[in-house]
């Protein structure tokens, strides 16, 4: 047993899996932190990854470029972004429930959008999808397609532009004190939706790279709970970036070895109990960092003007 | 832009916001529908044709309610404390699978009781089954803090992973012949079907029972009383001495029981035996569910058959017409987006300045 775990650390094609499987939750990790820095809770994100990586790869299977699929990814995520940001900001509703009716719109629309298309399919219909990038040379990123390289690069920029930026300060402050940050002369209805449709935008290439680069196809289910496992890693995160591509790695390194240990036990142990871990790990993360986590201050706090 | 509250809530606005909710959500899903590019008028009649318009229809449409029913009160009751349980799908999951467990007939599950005991057994195993799973959500949200939204959502996976490694070890029917479905429950726990030859049965009174008992509750009682002001402030409900933790915790509990008690009525009821699509989402529709009804626990009935029927009618639907049946869901989560902006105007009043 430890052998095989020795060749499997030792193994390029691991770490390539890690990087891999932590790709989508970057993007998504790096969505729920923006929205949730701003001060609000996205619980859209599961739906609005169903969503881009529907239309993400609608668009390419329409004929369009691959990266012009990511962008309609990016665009859907911003649409269902600015309605969940009209329905939690302005009007104040229940950060919870809305975003729980956002994911139901999203992925239900999604759906009924996939068979309005694909009225008799059985089998997905394929595309092809992003290359892997061999012409760089490097053991582990070769094996990766420029969507990685992109989540990749999101992390230091979401992280400058949250911490050096005046944009950056106007979103923490908030996201921290909106009274305050209305007395510096900020828009706070038009900071957070502004945040939250970036956000979003994130949520939906998280979803768009499993269509696009992952896999090859929209299938029922793909998303399947990533979403929410998202939301899970920032608050395992603190509400920073790097800690973010951190926690998203660690636990892609999870995933990946789980997968692999499935393979190597034969059956000894159910795969269920596999599958399981994921989910088990992000609770036990949740609860682990519960104590010490310093939640944005205004978090899940409408802020209606004049009222205090 | 800013939101004017309208003081207290008139009669009239209660009642007028539901029903324009409703109007938007068919205007909105009418477009849904002119994009499959079928005939709107046609589609809707089938849809209320197959979900209202027969005495089959009615008995399929209360069929689907029942679950329904239950799992909208288990999110009606929580969502009254500000205590989001996400989770009625996996505690449903659970109870099925305990109450096979408690009275399941093969495999050497079941317990050899007098069969008013061993049904008494297994409402229990299921009751006692969903309200286990909200344990740890309820825990971590009081000692720790953790947002119990994500812990219920996550434990949804891990409970569906747990039953699907019980249809396929310990609890499989081995005459099922490679299906992943479980024993069977023993055949006098079945529950008597109210009208003959349609699938209706007494699960249907027990949920309306239960309701009635949650509305008697929230409404007349200390505890109600508690649960509501846990719900409208909890610092507040804090100040003025009411057990806050103790509260959300027994809310957790009665919430999760009551989602596990609707996998055992659906088994005792309908399916027999659990399998892992024994429900299309009861858990997650029940949160639309109860949101419709204002979380009121009589209005859950009503919103319940209004929504299996339209579940059930757009099944019908979509063998005439070529509107796919993902259509219920898109009317339900609109029905849901609709709602809540609706009960906000009946309250506020938005001033452009």
């Amino acid at each position: 047993m430890l052998d095989a775990l020795v060749a499997m650390l030792a193994n390029a094609d691991f770490w390539a899996a890690v990087l891999r499987i932590a790709t989508p939750l970057v993007f998504g990790t790096l969505g729920v932190l923006l929205c949730e820095r701003a001060g609000v809770l996205n619980l859209g994100i599961e739906g609005i990854m169903v969503a881009g990586a529907f239309t993400g790869w609608l668009a390419v299977h329409a004929g369009a470029g691959l990266w012009t699929g990511v962008a309609v990814a990016a665009g859907t995520g911003a649409v269902f972004g600015l309605l969940h940001g009209v329905l939690t900001v302005p009007l104040a509703l229940s950060q919870h429930v809305a975003g729980l009716g956002i994911t139901l719109f999203a992925s239900s629309v999604a759906y009924y959008a996939y068979r309005v298309s694909f009225p008799n399919v059985t089998t997905p219909p394929t595309i092809q999808p992003f290359a892997d990038m061999h012409g760089l040379g490097l053991p582990v990123l070769a094996a990766q397609t420029p969507l990685t390289l992109l989540a990749l690069a999101l992390v230091p920029l979401v992280a400058w532009i949250l911490a050096r930026t005046p944009l950056g300060l106007a979103v923490r402050m908030v996201g921290e004190n909106p009274a305050a940050a209305e007395g510096q002369g900020l828009d706070v209805i038009a900071v957070r939706v502004g945040a939250i449709v970036a956000g979003s935008a994130l949520m939906g290439v998280a979803g768009a790279f499993l269509t696009l680069s992952a896999f090859n196809a929209f299938f029922f289910n793909l998303i399947n709970g990533r979403g929410w496992i998202c939301v899970a890693l920032v608050v395992f995160a603190g509400w920073r970036p790097g800690k973010a591509l951190a926690g998203a790695l660690l636990f892609a390194f999870f995933d990946a070895m789980q997968l692999r240990l499935q393979q190597a036990d034969a059956g000894a142990v159910p795969y269920q109990a596999w599958l399981m871990l994921p989910y088990v790990l992000s609770i036990l993360a949740l609860v682990a960092v519960a104590r010490r986590a310093s939640y944005p201050q205004a978090l899940m706090k409408p802020w209606r003007r004049g009222e205090r | 832009m800013r939101l004017e509250a309208r003081g207290a809530l008139s009669p009239a606005m209660a009642i007028v916001a539901p029903f324009a909710a409703v109007v938007v959500t068919l205007a909105v899903a009418a477009l849904f529908v002119a994009w499959a590019g079928a005939p709107v008028g046609r589609t809707y009649a089938l849809i209320f044709e197959g979900g209202f318009g027969s005495r089959f229809a009615w008995s399929e449409t209360l069929t689907r309610a029942t679950p329904l029913m239950l799992t909208g009160l288990a999110a009606a009751i929580a969502f009254r404390a500000h205590l989001y349980n996400i989770g009625a799908e996996g505690q449903l999951y659970l109870g099925a699978l305990a109450a096979v467990a408690a009275g399941g007939l093969h495999g050497g599950t079941g317990f050899d009781l007098p069969t008013p005991l061993l049904f008494a057994a297994m409402v229990a195993a299921a009751a006692l089954a969903g309200a286990l799973l909200m344990v740890l959500p309820a825990v971590a949200k009081t000692r720790f803090g953790v947002d119990e939204v994500v812990t219920t959502l996550l434990l949804n996976f891990i409970v569906l992973l747990f039953v699907s490694m019980m249809l396929d070890g310990p609890m499989k029917d081995p005459t099922a012949m490679g299906w992943p479905q479980s024993v069977a429950l023993k055949e006098e726990l079945e529950l008597p079907k109210l009208v003959e030859r349609t699938r209706v049965h007494a699960g249907l009174l027990v949920a309306i029972v239960l309701a009635a008992l949650a509305w008697a509750v929230l409404r007349l009682t200390t505890f109600g009383f508690e649960v509501r002001a846990v719900g409208a402030n909890a610092r507040a409900a804090r100040f003025a001495g009411v057990p806050v933790t103790r509260t959300l915790v027994l809310v957790a509990l009665a919430s999760g029981a009551i989602a596990g008690l609707a996998g055992a009525i659906e088994v005792a009821g309908r399916t027999g035996y659990v399998t892992l699509d024994m429900s299309p989402g009861y858990g997650y529709t029940g949160i639309v569910i109860a949101m419709l009804a204002g979380l009121n626990p009589l209005g859950v009935v009503a919103a319940a058959v209004f929504i299996a029927g339209v579940m059930v009618g757009a099944d019908s639907m979509s063998r005439a017409v070529a509107v796919p049946t993902y259509i219920a869901d898109v009317i339900v989560s609109v029905a849901l987006l609709a709602m809540l902006v609706a009960t906000l105007a009946a309250r506020y009043r938005l001033r452009l300045r």
